[in-house]
């Protein structure tokens, strides 16, 4: 085990946190309104193919691409590709009072479709050959800060990644923040905890539940924004990763007891356990399949110790995954 | 002139309906999959420029268009119906078994395993008992696990089972690499090609007919256990009222842990179906996702499990036709995802015009009838 290796397990520990941090921050904020949405990955599949297909085309259109309205174009995409998954999601759920579980499911079934159809066969319509890529995007992202430095490990380990490593971290603070300081805020946990005193008290319930869910779903496809940008370079691969990444954005709510602050650490910790296999000497294929089952575990031991402390602060929110109807009180 | 002020009445109102004749319940549910077909129509318009028509002709042929092509749809929908039936008891029970994914691969791992060990010791019945019995253990561990936290200590069995699927995928990509043939292809390859041992025989000529049989005999089982025993009684209870069943003398904690266990069984063994009637392989894609497709099924069809013979069929044809189309334009396979994905958007809508009604403004309340 050298040094290098060691940089090099934290580094890829802090990417695939970022991507699983995204998920988890805009589920933070969807299930603080009472809305289980299990259809995180659908919608970071719809984030993430979203920022692809725009700046896809944009730099098919232009030989010369601009980079700044490279940036803003996926951005912006993928932002709105998810929401728009949230919106359908609070819509169904919402509006027509469907049951939460299977329409997040039906969610994920529908974004990941939506996604590997296009991500697989974009290049194939546009009339090119072989795998979609967009160099010059997925360059603007993964520019850093290590490149134009020199500051040896600091600058490798806390300097070497995209600008969505920090601002993923910069949403989770101003999360943390805005669900505990700000009126808006805690009136949003007022409606997750029980919908009809948060009625009674004059908040409107359903604009808030929309919005959540909807602005938590933009955050979430962030996450499928970095992937594909910045994790995998600006390509697209049917191989499902989106899908056990969003899984585990789901799983890390839960490790974080709905605290996106928690999320910053856990992100990391998840990462590092998937990626643990890289420093430990002698290991065949078939062995790292059994280490990159690491993340599941340690979520299955938390959920029973979360259950079995029975703390109240640790507890998800009391009206989460029911639908509420002022009638039927 | 001491009027109140009164705020605009909304346009539209919701009500709660009384009750709903089974013929208007299921006219909703008929509009509603022919709105999705349409709708799936304009998408498929869209990429490929094909009419409509034709495109729905070309699912069809994709899906019953050769006798092989109709086994194949026969034999999927039933992989699915087999799932959707052992999730049946668990949803009714309100537990929610994201699971099946992972209890289906634990059967097909070790169904597959033992096709591999004693394939050339064991004659075919007894190897196809012993697969059957070692499937159905492996399912039943996979699904009491997280029962037996959710009766003692209340934890969350949604992201349990969630997180379950994955360890058992993990454990499935381990025997893969473990079992690969040839070295370096990254697949177990068909397993005793050469001497069929562990596959299922045929059954009235067709390689698919104890598929069928076994499918079709779990869905009746299923729909006399759940409407006509005790234990299937027990279940509803539970799922419509802890607190009653606990008044009313039931085990909540027994049968939560049974119900789950008689769940997991019955994915466990859809996979030793999937294994050995139907791929005799063994990947991580075996189950495919259709262990969450089938928690779909069986919602949609409010546990009724010959209903979900139904679902299942609609969602295999349109998923066989998704995948004929797109080869056929040289697109891939995940048009059907989309397709289910839309169909289903459109049945979970519908639910909710068969339990409220909706009021005009200004309709008085008998006119809305």
């Amino acid at each position: 085990m050298t040094s290098a290796q060691i940089i090099q397990l934290l580094q890829s520990a802090v990417c695939f946190g970022t991507v699983i941090m995204f998920g988890a921050i805009g589920e933070i904020l969807t299930e603080k309104s009472g809305n289980l949405n299990l259809g995180v990955p659908g919608i970071m599949y719809l984030g993430g193919i979203a920022g692809l297909a725009a700046s896809f085309f944009y730099e098919l259109n232009n030989p010369a691409p601009n980079k700044v309205v490279c940036l803003l174009l996926s951005f912006l995409a993928a932002f709105l590709a998810s929401a728009l998954g949230g919106l359908l999601y609070s819509f169904l759920t919402i509006t027509l009072r469907a049951n939460q579980n299977v329409t997040g499911l039906t969610l994920t079934i529908f974004g990941g479709g939506v996604a590997n159809f296009f991500g697989g066969g974009l290049n194939t319509m546009a009339g090119g050959v072989g795998q979609i890529s967009v160099a010059a995007t997925s360059s603007v992202y993964r520019a850093n800060l290590n490149n134009v430095t020199n500051f040896g490990v600091f600058g490798k380990l806390f300097l070497s990644y995209g600008f969505m490593a920090y601002l993923a971290i910069v949403v989770a603070v101003a999360m943390a923040w805005f669900l505990n300081r700000t009126r808006t805020g805690l009136n949003l946990r007022a409606v997750g905890e029980n919908p009809a005193t948060a009625d009674a008290a004059g908040i409107n319930v359903t604009r808030y539940k929309y919005l959540a869910t909807c602005v938590g779903a933009g955050i979430s496809g962030m996450g499928g924004l970095y992937y594909t940008m910045d994790y995998i370079k600006g390509t697209w691969a049917n191989d499902g990763t989106i899908e056990s990444l969003g899984w585990l954005a789901v799983a890390l709510v839960i490790f974080a007891t709905w605290r996106s602050m928690n999320a910053i650490w856990g992100s990391y910790l998840f990462g590092l356990l998937f990626w643990v296999y890289l420093i430990i000497p002698g290991l065949g294929r078939k062995d790292i399949e059994l280490f990159k089952m690491l993340p599941y575990l340690v979520t299955i031991v938390v959920l029973v110790a979360i259950s079995l402390r029975k703390k109240r602060e640790n507890q998800p929110p009391a009206s989460l995954g029911l639908a509420y109807f002022r009638e039927e009180r | 002139m001491s009027q109140v002020k009164q705020g605009k009445e909304p346009l539209l109102r919701i009500a709660k309906r009384d009750g709903i004749s089974r013929p208007m319940a299921y006219g909703i549910r008929v509009i509603a999959v022919l709105l999705s077909l349409v709708v799936s129509g304009i998408f498929i318009f869209a990429v490929t420029k094909l009419n409509p028509i034709q495109v729905y002709e070309g699912i069809y042929d994709g899906a019953f268009g050769t006798a092989r092509r109709s086994w194949v749809t026969i034999r999927d929908t039933m992989m699915l119906l087999c799932i959707g039936v052992g999730l049946a008891p668990a949803f009714k029970m309100k537990f929610w078994n994201i699971g099946a994914e992972g209890q289906v691969l634990m059967g097909g791992v070790l169904t597959a395993g033992i096709m591999r060990a004693y394939g050339s010791s064991l004659p075919t019945p007894v190897l196809l008992v012993l697969m059957a019995v070692m499937s159905i253990v492996a399912g039943c561990v996979w699904g009491i696990i997280p029962a037996v936290f959710k009766a003692y200590w209340n934890t969350n069995e949604t992201l349990f089972t969630l997180m379950m699927n994955y360890v058992a995928i993990q454990i499935t990509s381990y025997c893969v690499a473990l079992w690969e043939n040839p070295i370096g292809s990254n697949t177990v390859g068909v397993i005793n090609q050469s001497t069929k041992a562990g596959w299922f025989p045929e059954l009235f000529g067709q390689a698919y007919g104890l598929n069928v049989l076994l499918v079709l005999l779990l869905t009746v089982g299923m729909f006399l256990y759940l409407k006509y025993s005790k234990q299937g009684y027990e279940i509803t209870v539970v799922g419509d009222s802890v607190n009653t069943a606990r008044y009313a003398g039931i085990s909540v904690k027994k049968v939560t842990i049974r119900t789950m266990a008689i769940s997991g069984a019955i994915c466990g063994l859809a996979g030793f179906i999937a294994v050995s009637g139907a791929s005799h392989t063994i990947s991580t894609s075996t189950a495919g996702g259709r262990g969450f497709t089938a928690i779909i099924v069986a919602w949609l069809a409010q546990f009724n499990t010959f209903v979900m013979i139904l679902i299942s069929l609609l969602l295999v044809f349109l998923q066989k036709g998704a995948i004929q189309i797109a080869s056929q334009f040289n697109l891939n396979d995940y048009a059907s995802n989309i397709i289910t994905g839309i169909i289903l958007f459109f049945i979970l809508g519908s639910e909710f015009f068969i339990n409220y009604r909706v009021i005009l403004r200004g309709k008085k309340e008998g006119e809305a009838k």
